[in-house]
């Protein structure tokens, strides 16, 4: 079996400018998104509280609502999360102007007003697990002994942990972009490095900008995979920047633009079949992986995918813009070479 | 050519085998247990339990697979739940005679069903996260600022006696946050006081400062003993934390440090916060007061006698009974400091040294002014039961702040009664600033989500290699089940926590990976494509691939690098899998692949063709390659 059955270097750099256009103008709308929307932050970095319910029945979200209203708490948001049943209740911080020790002691509070509102009571259950451990956890039951709902879940974030959140992750990005432009540097030239920056935080944007348009959570997960990406995805413009290195030094006679459209039709191959690969395995998760792993997958698909077309044009066009030449790669390996070499400067 | 020397290929085996090992235990699951630990911070886990344990099992006829003390609790593994309720009752009773009153917390637990064997080896099954296992996690912030005033607070009560005992006139001491005035009328009054503090208080550097007619010194503690307070005061609450609880009796509980003054505490299957909260939030409190020494107390102490009016009876560590009155002369919060330490004029006997804060001190010179030659009680109150740490004869007035506790005691006993009177209390107050509670079905659910997501990916990952590169395929499917068992089993020594987002890396690991096998196997089917000799395309499609695949390698570290030095919590748990992931990836889909397909086809002299998949060529020649 093969999939690519190419006869000649397809042109790819043809077509840069109209896609350079088209990805501009992506780019531009995600930004656009990114500042007017803004990114739907968890409370890992706002800060306040997160409960997820789950209900025996499928979950009444209007009356869920109102009873959690009914403790004046300000903007809580009441949503589905998986499936009916499950219910997540966001509360913000400072929701009754007290401090982060009542705070904390909020998730409480709203299981009991939820409990009432199914006609329950709130009482400390002990029981022993199947497998011996022993377990104690407030529980809701009503007079008949069914239990109607049951806390799965409850996360609580000051606002402290909120902000330095925020900061780790804004260095952790400096930290990759600054660490990713000097390896390409290093490696091959100046305009590789730039290339290679601008078309990969072009993903990022992009990704945040899907974020911000759908208002999709922004959580350390999310994060986290858009640095996974970022890394993932330079490799991409990596595997061709050595192929544009090789075709320089190969073939002669070609000029800058056919060297990267040569470069490109040798590695397209390879370049679908990973990103392919390991796009089976972040749809997986996707699919298997449960609300909990939902964004952080949707994260990875979209970067993956958007990676495979901005390391093919965005990166590559860039460097041909960036007006790259065959001695600023060649030159580079000769120097390197052994003056006394008989054979220095001989390519094949 | 594709050959691989062998000790290249008895490498690759013993890389497997320490892989396997190290891999297994996780996939024995896990069985009941009992675990016994301290109930009381005066009563300490020894080897001896063990065959207390082990005897009172023995009277029950409970067979235990086997009992064993691991760091600061004796574990008892069984067969199944009945003989493990069985079993715990029985210890219960056996080592808590008094069961009003337990010296030791027996709990249920959960540990490892390996054998014995790859325990000893240190084979140890990763360690579930909260997100996985469920129970409540908090991030404590300790109150830094109220440890350095406290400090400050101590050290203006040490400069007050010290100025008074060497007779320098003074005009008045105040402390004003974490900085201590001193104000004189003349100049070597201030000299005088200089040369004496900067001797004996060198924990404080001193500035001078002329206001009209008045000289004022202002001490501020230095940079390295603020440090050495704020360091202390940690150590201490997490002391705190931990006899606090160990009374909770929850199989294994996290208490760490986290950056300069953070404190994570996780306690597992714990689904109780609101009680959680309460004992870790609670103040264990220490008492001074005064033995009773009457006739009628002496004869109430052996118990001959009603306990006298106004008094309280209480056993002594040891065990002796003490009657104790009910007046409360001090409380822990006037304690500063205890340290164990030496007698200073009695040569080298072991003794307890206590500081204690202005207030504290001007009570305590008066209460022992009053009653030299009376002995002395403190308590130690946990639970609302309390227990006299020790019982000292007070011989003569105690000024200062500065208190001496010796006698009757050796070095280890003084640095448990040091400890002990330390532990009492937190040396600075602690808030939650994040709690997760997550149930435990919620972590079944998400172990289920995880696994399946990773299992899903690998086989359709496999499936399309298989069908894509043949044999090739197969190899690189092969490499990257190896890769999934290097990665546990790293993981597995690392003892590294596995939570939902370690899982999430693992799989992208997995999916990140077969981008080295591609890349190689496009490579070779390149050199074929080319017209080169089967051998020669394995060859140098290796070798060509290879630089790729670091330089590919290397940017993903860099970034999963930067996630691992400024992420925290489950996004620290992801980039540690993440980096360890590429790692192992290297090794084994280059030198682990490598190695099956010479094992496969570099024997073979006169390679016709090799099996990775058809190979078109433009010119419609035919390729060396098998279909």
């Amino acid at each position: 079996m093969e999939f690519f059955r190419i006869r000649r270097d397809i042109p790819f750099m043809r077509h840069a400018l109209v896609l350079n256009v088209v990805s501009f103008l992506t780019f531009a709308a995600a930004v656009f998104f990114l500042t007017t929307r803004g990114l739907h932050l968890s409370i890992e970095f706002t800060g306040g509280t997160v409960m997820e319910v789950e209900y025996a029945a499928a979950a009444d979200l209007g009356r869920t609502r109102a009873a959690v209203d009914s403790l004046g708490l300000g903007e809580v948001q009441v949503q589905n999360f998986g499936t009916s049943h499950d219910v997540l209740i966001r509360l913000p911080l400072g929701a009754q102007g007290g401090g982060e020790a009542k705070q904390s002691e909020l998730a409480g509070r709203v299981l009991e007003v939820l409990c009432k509102a199914e006609s329950g009571t709130v009482a400390t259950k002990q029981y022993t697990t199947p497998q011996g451990e022993q377990v104690s956890r407030p529980s809701c039951s009503t007079s008949t002994g069914a239990e109607p709902l049951k806390l799965s879940r409850t996360e609580f974030v000051g606002p402290s942990v909120g902000e330095e959140l925020t900061w780790d992750g804004i260095k952790a990005l400096s930290v990759t972009v600054v660490g990713i432009m000097l390896y390409l540097a290093f490696r091959f030239e100046w305009k590789f490095s730039v290339a290679g920056i601008i078309a990969n935080l072009h993903d990022v944007v992009i990704i945040l900008g899907f974020f911000a348009y759908f208002q999709w959570e922004f959580s350390l997960a999310v994060l986290a995979a858009v640095l996974a990406v970022l890394g993932y995805s330079v490799n991409e413009s990596v595997v061709i920047f050595d192929r544009v290195r090789e075709a320089f030094r190969r073939f002669r006679k070609l000029n800058t633009r056919e060297v990267i459209d040569h470069a490109i039709t040798s590695t397209i191959s390879r370049t679908i079949i990973t990103h392919g690969s390991t796009l089976m395995m972040v749809v997986s998760m996707l699919i298997f992986g449960g609300p909990t792993l939902h964004y952080f997958a949707l994260a990875l698909t979209i970067g993956i995918l958007f990676g495979i077309y901005s390391s093919v044009f965005v990166a590559a066009a860039i460097v041909m813009w960036l007006g790259v030449k065959r001695e600023d790669l060649v030159k580079l390996s000769a120097k390197d070479g052994d003056p006394n070499d008989p054979n220095a400067g001989a390519m094949v | 050519m594709n050959r691989y020397p062998v000790w290249k290929y008895a490498m690759l085996v013993i890389a497997f085998l320490i892989g396997a090992l190290y891999t297994a235990p996780n996939f024995f699951g896990e069985a009941p247990a009992v675990q016994v630990s301290s109930g009381k911070a005066t009563v300490k886990v020894e080897p001896a339990l063990v065959g207390r344990v082990q005897e009172a099992l023995k009277a029950v006829s409970v067979n235990a697979d086997f009992v064993a003390l691991e760091g600061t609790s004796v574990r008892a593994r069984f067969d199944n739940t009945d003989t493990q309720i069985k079993a715990k009752d029985a210890i219960a009773r056996a080592l808590n005679p008094d069961a009003s009153n337990p010296s030791y917390i027996v709990a249920l637990n959960l540990v490892s069903r390996s054998p014995q064997w790859l325990t000893r080896m240190r084979a140890l099954p990763m360690y579930l996260g909260l997100d996985l296992r469920g129970g409540v996690h908090f991030l404590m912030q300790v109150d830094m600022k109220s440890a350095l005033t406290k400090k400050a607070e101590s050290l203006t009560g040490d400069l007050r006696t010290l100025l008074r005992d060497k007779s320098i006139r003074h005009t008045g001491i105040s402390r004003d946050g974490n900085t201590v005035d001193v104000r004189f009328r003349d100049k070597t009054m201030l000299d005088g006081a200089k040369t004496l503090l900067n001797d004996q208080l060198p924990d404080l550097i001193w500035t001078e400062t002329v206001e009209g007619d008045s000289f004022k010194l202002t001490g501020a503690l230095k940079p390295q003993a603020a440090r050495a307070v704020q360091d202390q005061a940690l150590k201490q609450n997490i002391t705190t934390l931990h006899n606090r609880v160990n009374e909770l009796g929850v199989a294994e509980p996290v208490i760490q440090q986290q950056g300069a003054d953070r404190v994570v505490v996780q306690l597992p299957g714990v689904q109780d916060t609101a009680k959680a909260k309460d004992i870790i939030g609670r103040t264990a409190t220490l008492e001074v007061r005064l033995v009773d020494d009457s006739a009628e107390a002496a004869a109430a102490a052996v118990g001959s006698g009603p306990v006298p009016f106004g008094t309280e009876r209480y056993v002594e560590r040891g065990g002796a009974p003490l009657i104790v009155k009910r007046q409360v002369i001090l409380t822990g919060e006037n304690l500063t400091d205890a340290q164990p330490g030496f007698d200073g004029q009695n040569g080298n006997e072991p003794a307890v040294h206590l500081t204690l804060d202005a207030k504290g001190a001007r009570i305590f010179r008066d209460v022992t002014r009053e009653s030299v030659g009376k002995r002395m009680a403190i308590l130690l109150f946990e639970k609302g039961k309390g227990e006299v740490i020790t019982a000292p004869v007070i011989r003569s007035e105690i000024g200062g702040g500065r208190v001496q506790i010796s006698g009757r005691m050796n070095t280890v006993e003084a640095a448990d009664t040091a400890l002990l009177l330390r532990a009492g209390s937190l040396a600075a107050p602690m808030e939650i600033i994040e709690e997760r509670t997550i149930g435990p079905s919620l972590g079944a659910e998400n172990i289920k989500l995880g696994f399946n997501s990773v299992i899903y990916g690998f086989s359709a990952i496999a499936v399309f290699m298989c069908l894509y590169y043949l044999l090739f395929g197969v190899f690189s499917t092969v490499a990257l089940a190896f890769n999934l068992l290097l990665l546990v089993a790293v993981l597995s020594m690392l003892q590294a926590t596995l939570t939902l987002p370690g899982i999430a890396a693992i799989a992208l690991a997995l999916g990140m990976a077969i981008d080295a096998n591609v890349l190689i196997n496009e490579r070779v089917r390149e050199e074929l494509r080319n017209g080169a000799s089967p051998q020669t395309a394995i060859a140098t499609g290796y070798e060509r691939a290879w630089g790729t695949i670091l330089d590919s390698n290397v940017t993903t570290l860099i970034a999963g690098l930067a996630l691992l030095a400024f992420g925290s919590g489950p996004v620290r748990g992801f980039a540690v899998v993440h980096c360890l992931g590429i790692l192992t990836s290297m090794f084994s889909a280059v030198v682990f692949s490598r190695g099956l397909v010479n094992l496969w086809y570099g024997r073979q002299k006169k390679l016709k063709g090799v099996s990775i998949g058809q190979i078109w060529r433009p010119d419609g020649a035919t390729p060396a390659a098998e279909v």
